[in-house]
């Protein structure tokens, strides 16, 4: 059911996401939590599946070992930046999405329609 | 049709029987026959009457029993007439449908020649005190005849009044009821050292007197003590004469026999308490009054319940001695062996008794009985480990039973956790993962976490303070190294003393030493990634993703104008409104994007956050004090709001509550906090380290008749030694439990300032009060910190998923089941 052709959505400029934090953006009706950490950025989906609150892009970020996760700021569960799994329960896994910066304002791509 | 209900005796027992049945819609015409002139009062803790200020130790008083319809008769009751359904005092007579004979007992006086002299004293009624207090004024020495319960409680009152005082007990040792042979001589070792004589195996032949006053106390073995006064305390004797003179059916050894439903011989006619005879048994205990006093109650309210006999485990402070005795203490049952710990240089004596099976039958505890109530619940189980129920408690906390429940959210024991433990969870995200334990609201935590570390010890596996993977220190040890270092970021820290790129753990942890520190903006942008969401958007994150808002009201106090704003802003943005349990007000559900117009509006009318947000000092809760209450003896109002005021944004390794109390009756619950203070009528006294929440622990008092600016003094060394050494979210209560050398090692630094840092601790705490800004209002000024305040970075919309639902004139979050019939299924977007 995937197409190819990903859409790419413009969400702000990159001075607007303060290092080691996260911002929420709207695109196509989601809510997609974008991060900035150590200049690489990253786009998960912004709702937390424990606590069914839109609330991820508020969380702390850190690492285990090798992977960077974001915590949730309701009940600390951890969801790794890349994968969108989660740390904590191997059964949850939530959205991630591409994202790109270009002349200092940053672009999250959404593939025409997913699944 | 209303019965006629008569009590006859108003002491603890008769007054819970009327407490419990006045609780209750009932149709009785009650009257209690009450032969003192005060109603019921605490005989439990009398010699309190010798402390200053003197406590009231009332538990009725005569309006309340107005309100409830029961009338009093300030009289001996001198007859009962059984045919006429009468009680005969003197100058009247009260019929009755049902009688309660709830008399108590008298103290014993044996029959010894000498009793009558002046200056022999018993000691069980106010009275009693009173007249004991009087003449001893007039002397230097006291004989207290008893080693008991009692005896003890009365050798502690002569001391207090000044007396030379001797205890004088014919059996072998001291309380011979609750205590074995190594107890009791633990116990003498103690009181010995207070400086009472204790003659023990000694039997009394002759009081000598002189011109009709006590002089001597004269032994059967010959020897003499002088004395200028005797108190008797040979234990008690049921009052039962008026049940004799009524025909009713008495015990072998006196009392008023009753069956399980507290009935005498006569079916009109009850008895309770320590008059009463159960199964041949006769209680010299509050407790089994209690319960028979239920009982009856119940049974009047018509309900089923009876008596079957009572425990008489008891767990006492006598002279500042803690015992206990539960079970059979004295290994009486056939088979039975034991366990003990003995440790005469700390005065502790722990025992154990089991059966056969290894179940568990009873125990004494001297010294230390911290113990008492996990036992106390374990009496008939097997005991894995005994040994760690009877090791000192700074050897860690005594366990919780394995069955005790210690995350309420999911229903998890202590036991499951253990087992997870030793399955292979050995950190608290696998422990979290494994057994569903702390995934709730989390309160548990600290208690896995303390858990997980004992287990850990038990596997013999090294147990690591480290803070987290990013940092091998613990709180206390990175608090010291950003002091010495003078580190004002995480970067510096990190890069200096750790690897990686933190976490939701340790980052929170140094922004909070940052701020114990240096007290700068938290929004500042280089310490805003460390901040929890509470702290990075000043705000509580409330279970639906939006925040709720808690000014700060010092004290409590708050004008009608301020309540009026307060209100305004709650109806202009639909906030659910609340009082909190520190005497604050609560707005629950703003969304993010709201934050700054509801403080900017709030800031207007004169509000400074409440740091409710942050783990940080919350309020100084207060009772009216002087300014309004009869009873008040200073103003505790004027004082908690100097003391929020002094205090108000400090940040520390948990929340610190406080309260001030205006008098002892102790309205503000100031010894469930952190620090509280009570009022005497000569200055403050100082509590610390008390905590409500999953482990209540009462505080403990750390000075006394405190001068202001001594307590405040106080009080910045404490705070400050707590932020300075606690560990990461390590409340008060439990970072004194681990404190080497406890509540006596942290009064000789903060009162005697033995490590000589009470200077630094000051200026520390100055420094930190020097630099107080509302976050708020610093917040308000600034458009680039106010961008942060929306929920979306490209849109002004709210968030969309959020779902209300109406409750008694308020709104709240919808829950799930709600939820899924408010939204439509593909809404929110991830949810696919």
């Amino acid at each position: 059911m995937t197409k190819a052709n990903r859409c790419w959505r413009h969400i702000c400029r990159l001075e607007e996401i303060l290092e080691g934090t996260g911002v929420c953006a709207k695109v196509e009706g989601r809510q997609v939590a974008v991060f900035r950490l150590e200049g690489k950025l990253y786009a998960l989906s912004n709702y937390d599946p424990f606590t069914r609150a839109n609330v991820l892009s508020r969380g702390i970020l850190g690492n285990r070992g090798e992977r960077r996760y974001v915590a949730s700021p309701l009940l600390k569960h951890r969801f790794d930046l890349e994968t969108g799994e989660c740390l904590d329960d191997a059964q949850v896994c939530i959205p991630t999405y591409a994202v790109r910066c270009e002349r200092g304002e940053v672009w999250v791509g959404l593939l025409g329609r997913e699944r | 049709m209303t019965k006629r209900l008569v009590i006859i005796g108003n002491g603890m027992v008769g007054h819970k029987f009327i407490e419990t049945l006045c609780s209750q819609p009932h149709d009785f015409t009650i009257t209690t026959f009450c032969e003192e002139p005060h109603l019921a009062y605490d005989r439990v803790h009398l010699s309190r009457y010798f402390q200053s200020p003197r406590p009231n130790l009332g538990l009725a008083d005569p309006e309340t029993y107005r309100a409830w319809g029961v009338r009093v008769i300030h009289a001996r009751a001198q007859a009962i007439d059984r045919t006429r359904r009468v009680v005969v005092a003197s100058g009247c007579e009260v019929e009755y449908d049902l009688l309660v004979l709830a008399t108590g007992s008298y103290p014993f006086v044996p029959p010894i020649e000498g009793r009558e002299l002046e200056g022999c004293f018993v000691y069980r009624t106010l009275d009693d005190l009173a007249r004991l207090e009087a003449y001893a004024g007039k002397a230097r020495t006291g004989v207290v005849l008893g080693g008991g319960l009692l005896g003890l409680e009365a050798a502690g009152a002569l001391q207090a009044l000044g007396l030379k005082t001797h205890v004088v007990e014919l059996a072998p040792r001291l309380l011979p009821q609750q205590v074995d042979e190594l107890g009791g001589k633990h116990l003498f070792r103690y009181v010995k050292a207070l400086g009472i004589e204790i003659h023990l195996g000694k039997t009394s032949k002759r009081i000598q007197g002189q011109k009709g006053r006590v002089v001597a106390l004269e032994f059967a073995d010959g020897g003499v003590l002088e004395t200028d006064l005797v108190v008797f305390a040979a234990g008690v004797r049921p009052r039962d004469e008026l049940a004799r003179q009524a025909g009713l059916s008495i015990g072998e050894r006196g009392g008023v026999v009753i069956d399980d439903y507290c009935r005498t011989s006569d079916p009109y006619i009850y008895a309770i308490g320590e008059c009463a005879a159960h199964r041949g048994r006769t209680y010299g205990l509050v407790g089994p009054g209690y319960q028979m006093a239920r009982v009856l109650a119940e049974r009047l309210l018509g309900k089923e319940s009876r008596f079957s006999g009572a425990d008489t485990s008891t767990r006492l402070k006598l002279l500042g001695a803690e015992v206990a005795s539960f079970g059979d203490a004295q290994a009486e049952s056939p088979g039975a062996t034991e366990v003990l710990y003995t440790d005469f240089a700390r005065g502790l004596y722990k025992k154990l008794v089991f059966s056969e099976e290894g179940r568990l039958l009873g125990g004494i505890l001297v010294g230390d009985t911290a113990a008492y109530p996990t036992l106390h619940g374990l009496l008939g189980e097997r005991l894995e480990q005994p040994e760690s129920l009877l090791l000192p408690s700074s050897a860690g906390s005594a366990p919780l039973p394995a069955k005790a429940q210690v995350c309420n959210c999911t229903g998890v024991a202590r036991q499951q956790i253990c087992e997870a433990v030793r399955a292979g969870a050995r950190d608290l995200a696998a422990l979290k993962q494994a057994t569903q334990a702390g995934t709730g609201c989390g309160g548990c935590v600290p208690l896995l976490t303390e858990i997980l570390q004992q287990e850990l010890k038990a596997l013999g596996e090294a147990v690591c303070h480290h803070i987290c993977e990013h940092f091998p220190y613990s709180r206390a040890e990175l608090f010291d190294i950003v002091r010495v270092m003078g580190y004002r970021t995480f970067e510096e820290l990190l890069q200096g003393h750790g690897r990686g790129l933190g976490c939701e753990v340790c980052k929170p942890a140094v922004a909070s030493i940052l701020a114990s520190l240096h007290n700068e903006y938290i929004l500042k942008d280089e310490l805003l990634p460390l901040q929890d969401t509470n702290d990075r958007f000043l705000a509580n994150l409330q279970r639906d993703g939006t925040y709720s808002v808690v000014p700060r009201i010092p004290g409590g106090e708050i004008t009608p104008d301020k309540l009026m704003a307060i209100a305004s802003v709650a109806k202009k943005y639909g906030l659910y409104t609340k009082i909190t349990g520190g005497q604050r007000i609560d707005l629950f559900g703003a969304h993010l994007h709201q934050l700054p117009q509801i403080w900017a509006e709030l800031v207007a009318a004169g509000f400074e956050s409440g740091h409710a947000y942050g783990k940080a000092l919350r309020t100084v809760k207060s009772c009216v004090g002087d300014t309004w209450c009869r009873y008040g003896v200073q103003d505790s109002v004027g004082l908690a709001i100097r003391l929020e005021n002094r205090y108000k944004g400090l940040r520390a390794p948990h929340k610190i509550k406080a309260a001030v109390s205006g008098c002892v009756r102790e309205c503000a619950e100031a010894q469930s906090k952190d620090f509280g203070i009570i009022a005497t009528e000569r200055g403050w006294n100082l509590y610390v380290c008390g905590n409500g929440g999953m482990k209540p622990r009462h505080a403990d008092l750390l000075a006394a008749d405190l001068d202001e600016e001594t307590l405040v003094r106080y009080i910045d060394r404490f705070l400050m030694f707590y932020i300075r050494t606690a560990d990461r979210l390590q409340r008060t209560s439990v970072w004194l439990e681990k404190l080497e050398g406890g509540i006596e090692y942290l009064r000789q630094v903060i009162v005697e300032d033995k490590l000589g840092i009470g200077g630094e601790l000051e200026a520390q705490m100055a420094q930190i009060i020097a630099s107080y800004q509302d976050e708020w209002a610093t917040t308000l000024q600034d458009p680039e910190k106010l961008k942060r305040f929306r929920h979306f970075v490209n849109s002004e919309e709210p968030d969309e998923n959020i779902v209300r639902v109406e409750v008694r004139g308020q709104y709240r979050p919808a829950y799930d089941f709600e939820r899924l019939t408010a939204l439509p299924m593909n809404q929110g977007g991830a949810h696919d």
